[in-house]
């Protein structure tokens, strides 16, 4: 026992690694409201403050400052700091504030080509130990990619691998640092090497040894990074500021060692509350200064940085870090596990004022209590930054200590990690089947040479007979590529600090992704339900296509369409089934596109749907804009058939209202956003992001970004500052139906 | 039972409590000058549909309505004007255990309307103006009748929320308002009064039909000018919203 865990109700956690019970046993779940919150102090703001005249300077150049020589790792760089004598809660990734590190090790040209699109030069020294002595993860995935491989690449047909940069999508159990301290974890590591002292010494095996002894170095180096801000973080921590500030030296270790697409912190409110509880029992801290940790805290997950490449920008906008933390939920003894703590992060966004991160996931369940309910309705509607995930779907397949990764992935903290695979363009699918594997746009074979269909009018079973084998192919092709990109990221890129906060034994998930998910459901409906025409140039592609009569869209909770969806997304979740995975990772696949939907599009052709070549397709599981007419609630009813069991990984839906369509009064608005969140939780959807906001707030934002600083809008499964976006992506989301019933 | 509809929301959430599903019948008696949905009007238009494929629909957004103390709203174009039709429905909705709504301009035959009234919980009622002149000139019809069937929902306990769109130039008599807040007083049944203020939303819409739109010229009005008018009502003691 250690004596910092005076207190606490010992269980299994205080013999082994176990955060889940060490939570269960001892938190205290909150009913009241939020009327013990305190705002922030002197100290608080006049930090935020400089944190957000540092932002506006970075807006102008896109970056504010950059490494150009040391590669970052967790001991790399100095300490440092906004200032010193008013942090509470300490820890910056570069030695300045929003400096961005280079992480070579994801690939070198990346690193050169991100930094000289911001103006500054890779230094050739590390150029060349990069390029000469030491491979990278880039390298390596092209030595193995296959023709085919690259030539879908190539295509778009699948995009955002994950070959050149982070993989992310790793949410390390940061909790442990604080609970444990890191000599105990060290010790925890070695009876796990010790255990696979055994026979025969299989190439699973040796690469297990090889990666527990990098996992421990990084502990180690833990550290030393801690102690470089005075810290000794090798026993647990002591109080809630010494948890806070260890669990975030974990979270700060692994953002200085990776550049993940996306670096989620986990899910923690539950967690540090029992130290709030803790010490305001003691009389050891007052509600202010808790809120003050609290906000300096998130202020710092405010800052996270990564260099990225202005192509990554335009997939993925906005330059999000997607540090997602997961609030509330139920515990599977059918407790809530809403805390004070819980109100007191979603209360930054009221002390710091709203923004994207981290990314706040409320996990809702119809049974949370109502005061809480009521306080994430009020939320959403005075900042949109908030999204909602169901916890009673999600509790079923991960158990009550899941997290949210990345946008809307959920994985069992420190037990469970993803093989991310970004996305295949389903929409462009559908064009190689009826073209017979010919590029829509380019003409050139991408595909297998199958038979195209050579028909005026498009016959239904004739399209979804060819678009079953094209789909057979791409999953192939798809799965095989992302065998070959996880092989050597965890060759040259392994997450070993992020792996060290792992279970030693953990499962793995191979997460495959859909894109053009509505273009491709109402064009299946065009084809059945009305006639569509193909119109082909002199070489025979089909290059447009023309409608003749009506044909029920998705989005309006109407069976005969939404059925295609679901069928849609069974059937390809099996052809991925099909394949061999890596590390016999289990195959998942999402329906969410971030932002990459506008790219996607522009890549894509005309489709049957009637949808115009270089068009946005819909974000994520949404119907696409305008055709849904039935209102808000068939939208959401329809999205909520889409199978969870088939889309592990998530299936993404925003939602967009202006204020005065959801009720007259504040409190009538709050209320109703509650039943819409419980009406459509209980139909077994996945997700749904909420924006609550004026379409002419949009667009004068568009005119004059300097009036928006923070202006925060959810997307597809992320929340961005909308002055971020590229012009095209904002007006993607202006032009995305508004439901402003009047 | 068949009827005419002009379409469907799913997501109503200010026309009664909770989320609503509301079902906009098409034609109209009245022609109100600042319609946002003259649409609605020509009885003839729109499209066909049953109350039974309505309410196989309706029942479908049971779990919206039940979380939110919402249910279903029959607004228009005129419900009453299609009376069988409007009957079936809320029959059916009564049948499945949904809150009703009607919201009307008031504008109906009681004969007519009181078997319809058995199936309904609320009614929201719009009384244009409360000047016979001004009444008239707006929307066409006579008050009278609208104001017969605000008495006749307080002798049968149905409750009215009362809506009043203020309009500058044309319902923001301030002597008008007086009266109409002086005969909401006797009213019993009176659980609320939502003041709409006028907007132009609807412009577009009677260029497309190739009406004339009569208030192309009126601003909306300021925040100051409906609150004067919602403080006409708050010196009766009256449920104003907002």
């Amino acid at each position: 026992m250690f004596e910092q865990w005076n207190g606490f109700k010992a269980g299994i956690w205080s013999k082994e690694v176990n955060t889940r019970d060490f939570i269960q046993k001892n938190y205290t779940p909150y009913d009241g409201d939020e009327s013990f919150l305190v705002g922030p102090t002197d100290a608080t703001t006049k930090l935020w403050a400089q944190v957000r005249e540092l932002m506006d300077e970075e807006l102008k150049n896109g970056i504010l400052d950059a490494e150009t020589k040391v590669p970052s790792t967790l001991t790399s760089h100095d300490a440092g700091y906004l200032n010193k004598d008013l942090e509470t809660i300490v820890g910056l990734q570069s030695d300045k504030p929003l400096k961005r590190n280079i992480m070579p090790n994801g690939g070198i040209r990346t690193v050169e080509l991100a930094l000289n699109s911001y103006g500054y030069q890779l230094d050739p020294q590390t150029k060349e130990i990069f390029t000469k002595y030491h491979k990278t993860h880039n390298t390596a995935v092209f030595q193995a990619y296959t023709k085919e491989m690259r030539a879908c690449r190539h295509s778009h047909i699948i995009t955002g691998l994950p070959d050149a940069y982070g993989r992310g999508r790793i949410v390390g159990d940061y909790r442990r640092v604080a609970l444990y301290g890191i000599d105990f974890l060290i010790e925890e590591k070695n009876k796990d090497k010790e255990q696979l002292d055994v026979t025969p010494m299989t190439e699973e095996v040796v690469r297990k040894r090889e990666e527990i002894a990098e996992q421990i170095i990084a502990l180690g180096d833990l550290k030393k990074m801690a102690a470089k801000y005075g810290f000794d973080i090798s026993k647990p921590a002591a109080d809630i500021k010494e948890a806070i500030q260890w669990l975030y030296f974990g979270y700060l270790g692994a953002v200085k060692q990776q550049d993940g697409a996306a670096m989620s912190i986990g899910r923690n409110t539950t967690f540090l509350d029992i130290y709030a509880e803790r010490d305001i029992k003691a009389g050891k801290y007052t509600e202010e200064q808790i809120q003050e940790f609290i906000d300096h805290f998130v202020m710092k997950l405010r800052m996270v940085r990564f260099l990225r490449i202005p192509e990554y920008n335009e997939l993925f906008s906005g330059d999000p870090a997607w540090v997602s933390e997961a609030i509330g939920g139920l515990g599977i003894d059918g407790r809530h596990m809403v805390t004070k703590t819980s109100y007191r992060v979603l209360h930054t966004l009221s002390n710091l004022g709203p923004s994207p991160e981290p990314n706040l996931t409320i996990l809702w369940s119809p049974r949370l209590p109502e005061n809480f309910k009521k306080f994430c309705a009020d939320t959403s509607i005075k900042t949109s930054s908030i999204q909602y995930e169901n916890d009673d779907l999600m509790r079923y397949h991960y158990g009550d200590d899941y997290t949210i990764a990345c946008c809307v992935s959920a994985m069992k903290v420190g037990k469970e990690m993803q093989f991310f695979g970004a996305r295949a363009n389903l929409a462009k699918t559908l064009l190689y089947a009826i073209n017979g594997g010919r590029d829509e746009m380019t003409g050139e074979q991408v595909g297998p040479k199958y038979q195209p269909i050579t028909s005026e009018y498009l016959d239904f079973d004739e399209v979804m007979e060819k678009f079953n084998n094209m789909m057979d192919w791409l999953a192939r092709v798809y799965v095989d590529t992302l065998n070959v990109i996880h092989f050597m990221h965890d060759k040259y890129h392994y997450e070993s600090l992020e792996m060290a906060l792992h279970d030693t034994d953990v499962e793995r998930t191979f997460a495959t992704g859909i894109a053009g998910f509505s273009v491709v459901v109402d064009s299946l409906s065009a084809i059945k339900y009305a006639k569509v025409k193909a119109i082909r140039d002199e070489s025979g592609l089909v290059t447009d296509y023309e409608i003749e009569g009506e044909y029920p869209a998705y989005g309006n909770n109407d069976d005969r369409v939404d059925q295609l969806g679901v069928d849609l997304v069974q059937n390809f979740m099996n052809k991925i089934r099909k394949h061999h995975t890596y590390r016999d990772s289990i195959p998942t696949t999402s329906i969410l596109t971030i932002t990459s939907n506008v790219v996607y599009g522009k890549k894509t052709g005309n489709t049957p749907d009637g949808r115009k070549a270089g068009q946005p397709l819909a974000p994520g599981a949404n119907p696409m804009h305008g055709r849904d007419v039935k209102g808000a609630v068939a939208a959401l009813s329809s999205v909520a058939k889409l199978p969870f069991r088939d889309s592990l990984d998530g299936i993404s839906n925003t939602f967009s209202i202006i204020p005065s369509a959801l009720g007259k009064t504040e409190e009538e608005r709050i209320s109703n956003l509650c039943g819409l969140l419980d009406g459509y939780f209980v139909q077994a959807p996945h997700h749904v992001n909420v924006n609550v906001m004026q379409r002419e707030t949009l667009l004068d934002a568009m005119d004059h970004p300097e009036k928006y600083p923070q202006l925060t809008i959810r997307v597809s499964g992320y929340a961005v500052r909308f002055i971020r976006l590229t012009r095209e992506q904002q007006l993607d989301v202006i032009n995305r139906t508004f439901h402003e019933h009047f | 039972m068949k009827g005419r509809i002009h379409s469907i929301e799913t997501c109503g959430a200010v026309d009664g409590p909770g989320l609503r599903y509301i079902v906009f019948t098409q034609g109209c008696p009245l022609r109100c000058q600042y319609c946002h949905n003259p649409d609605t009007w020509k009885a003839t238009d729109g499209n066909e549909t049953t109350t039974e494929e309505l309410i196989e629909d309706i029942v479908k957004y049971k779990s919206f309505m039940n979380a939110s103390n919402g249910g279903v709203t029959v607004s228009g174009g005129e419900p009453f004007l299609q009376p069988e039709f409007l009957k079936d429905l809320l029959m059916k909705c009564k049948e499945n255990g949904l809150h009703t709504a009607v919201d009307s301009s008031g504008y109906v035959n009681l004969n007519i309307a009181d078997p319809i009234l058995d199936y309904t919980d609320l009614v929201l009622l719009d009384i244009k103006s409360y000047n016979k002149d001004v009444f008239k000139s707006l929307t066409g019809v006579e008050l009278d009748r609208t104001i017969a069937f605000a008495k006749h929902l307080e002798q049968r306990g149905i409750p009215i929320w009362l809506r009043y769109v203020f309009v500058p130039n044309l319902t923001d008599n301030h002597e008008d308002i007086e009266h109409l807040a002086q005969f909401l007083s006797t009213l019993t049944n009176l659980q609320r009064i939502d003041i709409l203020p006028f907007h132009k939303m609807g412009e577009y819409k009677w260029e497309q039909l190739g009406y004339d739109y009569k208030l192309a010229d009126t601003k909306e009005p300021t925040v100051d000018e409906t609150n004067a008018a919602a403080d006409i009502f708050r010196k009766y003691n009256l449920p104003i919203i907002g």
